[in-house]
């Protein structure tokens, strides 16, 4: 099922969340709310759930105007950032609990949870405690427990942002071959551009709660809307009015036309690419990003004077 | 919607039932014949002499227990002992103990025939004399004061004071320095349980200090005597004093409470 | 504190410093003992002075037996419903809003700060005799029942409090999510995770309802069989110079306060279980 927001506006007191944000999520997809703290990603989340109500707009689940109806009705399924754990229940009865409440059989739940646990790789956990969980298995059981209604939307807040680095890309890669699976509409808010464009189909990008652009991972790096979508999903070169992304500065070791002088700071190797600080002669601090092979070509290290000129920038109109 | 209101109303209409009708009653009937004889009741010589009587023996247990309560609490939660077990359970008994109880243990302790009644035989009197009144007050006011510094010192853990000992301090410059700025606030909130325990205390006392007028009566006894004596008044307008001692140990409360439970 | 230009060794708390943390120690467990246990020993010791045959008469005496009977039964009855108007209240003051919260919420204070002998004056004036309300409870078991609500109103309101305050809203939104009503939330959710903190101030409520002297006093009339509660038995056993009575009960007392206490303790454990 599709999601559509329609000028949605949310206000907390006097901080406006959310400002005429307007978003189609296509059926089946896997979108991903971006931005900073403090964009209206969260806000707006809570808002299709049903757990906040906006102060103007509406939400359609498919063509379902559910605006003013409660979380409860809306068969979403949530995940949240802190697990939101029921502690004082088994893995086994936090997956239940959405069958419970609607008075399901035992046995159709009894065969509902343990195919969730498989699914979620946890068949072994059932009958433990969420205190004896890592956060990794923690958030897969809080993921089974929202499956296991058979929500129409499935709806992640953050949920890898309480895990350490290595289990959070073994999530991600995790949520991916899942979707695959299972094709359910899904929303995931993050703050990490990486993670989103790893892991989305689709991503929207938030900024002080209004949308800046709507794309696939690929239109955003490459044909952004503005410079504020530029820099947040990489690591941009402003040079006077232009933007030039790393990789696309180029070094020599002569002067030409078009070239600025400017002396390395630091190189730092970074596996197979090389990044390299550079300080132009009016102080302006420079990023370029070169393979390991071109780095060698030029026998780059530290106080060495090169040549640098963008071969491609972009410039915003507005 | 209609739940929030069944449940609000119920709630609020409890307390104001059980609560604050009382209090403003004691007010209306101690005014009842104006004020004068009112300020009479209070400052006659008995009278005034059991408000001294209670706020010296408060003057003298809850130092005392402060003092002390903050090493127990030190040694409980810092120091591994023989007994730890047990000396927790015993800071805790005096809140799950009548205090009659209280009283009578002291009579029993202190009286003739009793382990320690050589104080009396020397002629220092214990019962029916200040020094009772005073043990029994700090053996039921004894528990706030540690009660309060417990959380606060696990909560905050030994870091603080393992830094400082690292960068050469002593231990008790540690205390003073670290440890004490630390649980502040919460030996303030368990002094003014303690100082509220003191003053109110009624049924240990009651029986320790034989309630000789102008003597051993302290304020809480003073208001009984005067009712069964019959003077309403005077029963009352001591409770008034009470009452706004109690008032201000409230908003002593709610200023020093910490912060979990706001 | 001085610290040279050289590097300062860590010095670990020499013996002298052990010992004087050793000291402070010992005189604080000394105190405790003098205060408390010390009294208390000679409390158990006088009860069984003649005997044990002698104490067990005193306790199933007649007038004892009933009193610690009204005792008990009295006390059960105040404890649950403070753990219903205690959870009620809590309730009210942590998810509730309204003007004049603050003031509410230190209200609930009252009965702990005031003297328990001016509560007992108060409740005999309302309800009593005199009462404007045209009631008279006094000398009957309901003012008695009255008077122990009072005193007993903070405990579990208190203890309540802090847990309802720290829960975790997202299982409650996520129990939401999955579909569940809002009283089925309370139910399911909440309930259960608040449940050991309710037990534990039930237990305080129950152990000072136990107790409680100067409120009951007044209001009781203090009838043998009727309207006289333990506390009120011992005092008066002293009044009439049986003091192998009064400690014969006492005991009673006191071994009761120590059942509540190991129960509390019971309840903390529980309540940390599941917490990590």
């Amino acid at each position: 099922m599709g999601i559509t927001v329609v000028d949605v506006t949310k206000r907390f007191g006097d901080f406006v969340a959310l400002e005429d944000v307007s978003v189609a999520i296509p059926e089946g997809s896997l979108t991903a709310l971006l931005g900073p703290s403090g964009s209206g990603k969260s806000t707006l989340l809570r808002v299709i759930a049903g757990l906040e109500d906006p102060d103007r707009g509406q939400v359609l689940l498919g063509d379902a105007d559910v605006t003013h109806r409660p979380a409860r009705a809306r068969g979403v399924g949530m995940v949240f950032q802190h697990y939101a754990a029921f502690k004082h229940m088994t893995v086994s009865e936090n997956v239940a609990f959405g069958l419970k409440v609607r008075k399901r059989p035992r046995a159709e739940i009894a065969g509902r949870v343990h195919e969730l646990l498989e699914l979620v790789q946890l068949e072994g956990l059932a009958k433990r405690y969420p205190a004896q969980l890592s956060g990794g298995q923690r958030q897969r059981m809080a993921l089974a427990r929202a499956l296991a209604v058979d929500p129409e939307v499935l709806l992640l807040d953050e949920p890898f942002g309480a895990l350490d680095a290595r289990v959070r890309k073994e999530l991600r890669a995790w949520l991916r071959r899942l979707h695959d699976e299972v094709h359910v509409t899904t929303i995931i808010v993050t703050h990490d551009q990486e993670e989103a464009m790893e892991v989305a189909g689709q991503i929207v990008v938030l900024n002080r709660g209004r949308v800046e652009q709507v794309g696939t991972p690929r239109e955003l790096y490459e044909s952004p809307a503005n410079e504020f979508v530029m820099s947040f999903v990489g690591p941009v070169n402003r040079i006077g009015d232009s933007f030039v992304r790393p990789r696309d500065l180029t070094l020599r070791l002569e002067p030409d036309a078009d070239t600025r002088e400017a002396m390395v700071e630091r190189v730092v190797h970074l596996g197979f690419e090389v990044r390299v600080e550079l300080v132009r002669e009016d102080g302006q601090h420079l990023l370029a990003q070169l393979t390991q092979e071109e780095a060698e070509a030029l026998e780059l290290e530290r106080g060495l004077i090169v040549y640098v000129r963008p071969s491609r920038e972009t410039v915003f109109t507005s | 919607m209609i739940a929030k209101w069944a449940l609000r109303l119920g709630a609020l209409g409890y307390l104001a039932f059980l609560l604050l009708v009382p209090v403003g009653l004691v007010f209306y009937r101690t005014f009842e014949h104006g004020f004068h004889p009112a300020w009479a009741a209070v400052t006659n010589p008995q009278a005034l002499h059991a408000l001294w009587l209670t706020l010296l023996i408060a003057a003298i247990a809850v130092p005392l227990n402060t003092l002390f309560g903050v090493t127990l609490a030190i040694a409980l939660v810092r120091h591994r002992f023989p007994g730890r077990g047990l000396v927790n359970a015993i800071v805790d008994l005096p809140l799950a103990l009548s205090p009659v109880v209280v009283g009578l243990s002291l009579y029993l302790l202190y009286g003739t025939g009793g382990w320690l009644s050589g104080f009396a035989d020397h002629g220092i009197k214990i019962l029916f004399a200040l020094p009772g009144m005073v043990l029994a007050t700090i053996f039921v006011s004894l528990p706030f004061v540690v009660r309060e510094v417990v959380p606060v010192l696990r909560e905050i853990g030994t870091d603080q004071e393992q830094a400082a000992e690292t960068l050469g301090a002593a231990p008790f410059t540690v205390f003073r320095r670290i440890t004490l700025p630390a649980i502040r606030w919460a030996v303030c909130y368990g002094v003014v349980l303690t100082t509220a325990r003191a003053i109110g205390e009624f049924g240990a006392v009651s029986i320790v200090s034989g309630r000789i007028e102008g003597k051993t009566e302290t304020l809480p006894l003073y208001v009984q005597s005067q009712f069964e004596g019959f003077n309403t008044t005077g029963a009352f307008a001591a409770s008034v004093i009470l009452a706004l001692i109690a008032a201000s140990t409230v908003v002593a409360m709610r200023f020093f409470r910490p912060k979990e439970e706001a | 504190m001085a610290t040279s230009s050289a590097v300062t060794v860590a010095r670990p708390a020499g013996l002298a410093g052990r010992m004087g943390g050793g000291i402070a120690r010992g005189m604080a467990i000394g105190y405790l003992s003098l205060i408390v246990l010390v009294p208390l020993a000679a409390l158990i010791w006088s009860s069984r002075a003649h005997g044990l045959g002698a104490f067990w008469d005193e306790v199933t005496k007649a007038e004892a037996a009933s009193a610690l009977k009204l005792t008990l039964v009295v006390s059960l009855l105040v404890a649950a419903f403070n753990a219903m108007m205690g959870t009620a209240i809590a309730w009210v003051l942590v998810r509730d809003s309204f003007p004049g919260k603050g003031f509410v919420n230190a209200v609930i204070d009252l009965p702990f700060a005031l003297p328990t002998i001016v509560a007992g004056l108060v409740l005999l004036q309302l309800y009593g005799p005199n009462s404007p309300f045209g009631v008279d409870l006094a000398f009957q078991r309901t003012g008695l029942v009255l008077a122990l609500l009072f005193v007993t109103l903070p405990f579990v309101v208190r203890a309540v409090q802090p847990v309802l305050l720290e829960l975790d809203r997202e299982m409650e939104e996520a129990a939401e999510s999955l579909g569940a009503h809002r009283f089925e939330v309370f139910r399911r959710i909440v309930f259960p995770n608040l449940l050991p903190a309710i037990l534990s101030g039930v237990a305080l409520a129950f152990a000072r309802a136990v107790g409680e002297f100067g409120s009951v006093v007044l209001i009781s009339g203090n009838i043998p069989f009727k309207t006289e509660v333990s506390s009120v038995y011992i005092s008066g056993q002293i009044e009439s110079d049986n003091a192998a009575g009064a400690a014969a009960v006492s005991v009673v007392l006191l071994l009761i306060s120590l059942a509540v206490l190991l129960a509390i303790g019971a309840f903390r454990h529980w309540k940390t279980r599941h917490d990590r």
